[in-house]
């Protein structure tokens, strides 16, 4: 039996990878694959918490947060393909128009 | 015999992760490393009992949404892309500090702080339990998700096109 306790903790670590890997590089790409990771540590707390109470309302919003990511990587990289075009860049600070 | 399992998988989603973050030079080999921990947590899911979950997670994402990745990727030609590893410092520490306060957050958790997991009967988690819940109690969520990717797969469509008139 997995220890529930020791999932959740998975999940935080791989959601503190993926925040300091949005935060921290400047690989367009990557980020968008940070953010993904971030979204896959949710969906692991989501799996262990329904194992934990025996309720299967969280996978269910397992594959609502997948249909969700699917989304979002295709709007994604729909935008990086149109910036990459217009700017030859992949830099995130290349891009930084809309910040204050 | 699950646990053991669950501590390889555990490790080689943490290595991919940190793989896929660390990798400066080469955004191909981040996207695989990315793939190792897609498949690994597929693996995990599972070891807690979400059968349709884990193989969805492999269909999907390894399957799927990675090789996205990995055709914009080879796409546009990234290899002769310079990038520094070196970003100005603070974002650097703000990106640490912020880091560790999640993971001590987290950590807190590992001892003992949930109790026994309740008794879930034999085909929890498979695709007849799944799907009587996603097609009755959240129908209207399935459906909406429909819209949600009809909106996506045209927004990206008119995104990627080669001259918006």
């Amino acid at each position: 039996m997995v220890p529930i306790e020791h999932a959740i903790a998975l999940s935080g670590i791989l959601f503190t990878i993926g925040t300091v890997g949005a935060i921290a590089r400047r690989n367009l790409i990557v980020v968008l694959m940070s953010i993904e990771l971030m979204l896959n540590a949710v969906n692991l707390a989501l799996v262990a918490f329904s194992r934990l109470w025996g309720n299967l309302d969280g996978q269910i919003f397992v594959l609502m947060v997948i249909v969700v990511a699917a989304a979002e990587v295709a709007v994604g990289l729909g935008i990086v393909i149109s910036l990459f075009r217009n700017r030859e860049s992949m830099n995130v600070e290349d891009v930084s128009l809309l910040k204050w | 015999m699950s646990v053991l399992f669950f501590y390889v998988f555990a490790a080689l989603a943490i290595a991919g992760a940190l793989g896929m973050v660390l990798n400066t030079r080469n955004t191909v080999a981040a996207a695989l490393s990315l793939v190792v921990t897609m498949v690994a947590l597929g693996g995990v899911y599972v070891l807690l009992g979400a059968y349709l979950i884990g193989a969805l997670q492999v269909m999907v994402y390894a399957g799927a949404i990675l090789v996205l990745f990995l055709f914009v990727v080879m796409l546009l030609n990234l290899r002769r892309e310079e990038f520094s590893p070196q970003r100005q410092l603070p974002t650097k520490i703000a990106a640490a500090v912020i880091g560790l306060l999640f993971l001590l957050q987290f950590l807190r958790l590992i001892d003992g702080a949930f109790g026994a997991p309740a008794a879930i009967p034999a085909d929890f988690g498979g695709y007849r339990q799944v799907g009587t819940a996603l097609f009755t109690d959240y129908v209207l969520a399935f459906e909406a998700t429909s819209l949600l990717l009809l909106a996506a797969m045209v927004g990206a469509v008119i995104l990627a096109k080669r001259r918006i008139d």
